[in-house]
């Protein structure tokens, strides 16, 4: 590597601990591109037969469509993280600001421990108690929704008695489930930057009159902002690439329904990956690698999304 | 405001230290004080008692009644809000909202509370405060750009026009100047003179020439050793505590000949 090799016209001896340390911290960042990479060639490379077979690509002569075929994985995908970030943001920056602003220290302590202990729940012990335990208690939730009155002029918890049936394994308790499960991420990273906001600002917005909640609203969450979009971010790509506690928990169909009640409609593109693949050769799983070559394209751009938002924030 | 203030036997603790021990005064309406003192003892705290911020502080809280209008803001029922709301603060460090513009930092007190304000009722109001606080001149072609973008001197008097922007009776200073340049510290200074006409102001300062030019009357706050709470020691007319104090201790300290 060039970088790492003295040059003989440069004067300053370059000492060997320098040298070493350079070339392991400059290899160290290049494997993360080589990773990255490497992953996506191999997306790219596997899904390639699918590609080609498909008709939007190749013309009229294609076997298949690959646009039907990942459509509804990708719907399914963004309906059931994005009903998990709606649920989750408001309630991890409710415990973030509990634990940075309102809560004693004794109390604040613990509680921040517990929600970080919920991050090392394994994903499939989720689902356990997700498919085994939820799913029946969110049953009358689920048909109170179905059947109250707001939902005449609200579409989305309507749906067909067929469709609504127990057991509720439908994409609102996938989403239940997946919203637990970022909460952890949401909530650390909220209450750090919560924590970050400057004393002096605080005590500025108390002088000038402010309640504690006013203090909150006028100095608190405008600094914390972009760590919370940053954090919700994060959540967000969690619950997009999270496999174990959908499949276990959601009953999986392939169709575009905002029925988010409507069971057997929705799958995510993760979760139907982990299902199909045992069982999956030639063409198959090649259209499956395809599947994953999306939901790595819908991430990045997720995060590139977020590193916008925070970067343009913090302009301001 | 047309009465005094009137401080009777205050006693502020942390906990179960005494940080303040027995300060009764009577200060005057439209006038400026100040006190001076050693650091560490207990001017800063006292001051924060007169609004009651030192409450923020976890465990600190105050005996003794303090005044302000002839009402007693330690009675019983009196929400902390509502006094810091008349008696408004400002801080050592310039502490400008930085998320804020400079007109959006002049009105953010006028918009607590959900109070509603026009337009144009709000252009006046950040007009006015920034004239107060002798800012306009400098910021009005910038109002919408960040306050963190002004220099120290100018955010502290943003600060100012913060805190005037909610018409207080009493501006409490806690060494406005102190994180200032000397041409920062004369703008603060003059300021301070112009804001008599209007308000009370009473000001915590480490630099005694400071005193001795802004203040009509000087509080001299000492402590009697590490670990033990501070008093007031001596309270007159300016001019007094620096030409004739009455006390040796007020002497020494004016005198430079302290410890």
């Amino acid at each position: 590597m060039t970088t790492t090799s003295p040059q003989k016209t440069n004067r300053t001896p370059v000492r060997l601990g320098d040298r070493i340390f350079t070339s392991l911290s400059v290899g160290s960042g290049l494997l993360i591109f080589a990773a990255l990479l490497a992953v996506f060639l191999f997306l790219l490379a596997q899904s390639w037969d699918a590609i080609r077979a498909s008709t939007e690509v190749m013309g009229q002569s294609g076997e298949f469509s690959l646009a039907e075929f990942v459509g509804p994985l990708v719907f399914g995908t963004v309906l059931a993280a994005g009903l998990a970030l709606v649920m989750a943001v408001p309630v991890a920056v409710g415990i973030a600001l509990f634990i940075s602003h309102f809560a004693p220290r004794k109390l604040a302590t613990p509680i921040g421990y517990v929600v970080d202990l919920l991050a090392a729940v394994p994903s499939v012990v989720f689902g356990l108690w997700g498919g085994v335990w939820l799913v029946p208690k969110l049953e009358p939730a689920f048909r109170f929704l179905h059947e109250s009155l707001f939902t005449r002029w609200f579409p989305m918890f309507q749906g067909s008695d067929q469709e609504v049936t127990s057991p509720m394994r439908n994409v609102l308790a996938a989403a239940v489930v997946l919203a637990v499960m970022i909460l952890p991420i949401i909530t650390a990273v909220s209450r750090e930057v919560f924590l970050q906001v400057p004393r002096l600002n605080e005590e500025a917005a108390l002088a000038l009159g402010a309640t504690r909640w006013e203090m909150i609203r006028t100095v608190v969450l405008p600094f914390g902002r972009s760590g919370v979009v940053s954090a919700s971010m994060l959540g967000l790509g969690r619950a997009l690439g999270e496999t174990m506690a959908v499949l276990m928990v959601m009953a999986p169909g392939l169709t575009y329904t905002l029925h988010v009640l409507a069971v057997g409609q929705h799958s995510t593109i993760a979760s139907y990956i982990a299902a199909q693949n045992a069982e999956s050769t030639g063409l198959d799983m090649s259209k499956l690698i395809f599947a994953g070559l999306v939901l790595f394209v819908i991430t990045f751009i997720i995060n590139f999304i977020a590193r916008a938002i925070v970067s343009a924030s913090s302009k301001k | 405001m047309s009465l005094p203030i009137e401080i009777e036997d205050l006693n502020v603790f942390y906990g179960d230290f005494r940080a303040v021990d027995g300060v009764s005064m009577t200060i005057a309406p439209n006038s400026v004080t100040a006190l001076i003192g050693p650091s560490g003892c207990g001017k800063s705290t006292f001051l924060r008692t007169l609004n009651r911020m030192h409450e923020v502080i976890p465990g600190a809280y105050a005996e003794g009644t303090v005044k302000i209008d002839g009402q007693n803001i330690y009675g019983p029922g009196v929400d902390p809000v509502n006094v810091r709301r008349r008696v408004g603060m400002v801080f050592q460090k310039p502490n400008p909202f930085p998320t804020m513009s400079i007109a959006e930092n002049v009105l953010a007190g006028v918009k607590l509370n959900n109070k509603r304000v026009s337009r144009a009722e709000a252009d006046q109001i950040v007009e006015v405060s920034l004239r107060g606080a002798n800012l306009w001149e400098e910021v009005k072609n910038r109002l919408n750009k960040p306050g963190g973008g002004l220099s120290g001197g100018q955010q502290q008097r943003l600060c100012i026009a913060r805190t005037i922007a909610v018409k207080p009776e009493v501006v409490l200073m806690d060494e406005p100047a102190s994180a200032l340049d000397p041409i920062s510290t004369l703008a603060i200074e003059d300021l301070i003179g112009e804001l008599k006409k209007d308000y009370t102001i009473v000001i915590v300062t480490h630099n005694m020439q400071q005193a001795a030019r802004v203040s009509d009357k000087t509080g001299f706050f000492n402590i009697a050793g590490t670990g033990t709470p501070g008093k007031l020691i001596e309270y007159d007319d300016t001019n007094t505590i620096f030409n004739s104090p009455a006390n040796k201790q007020t002497e020494d300290y004016v005198s430079g000949r302290f410890g």
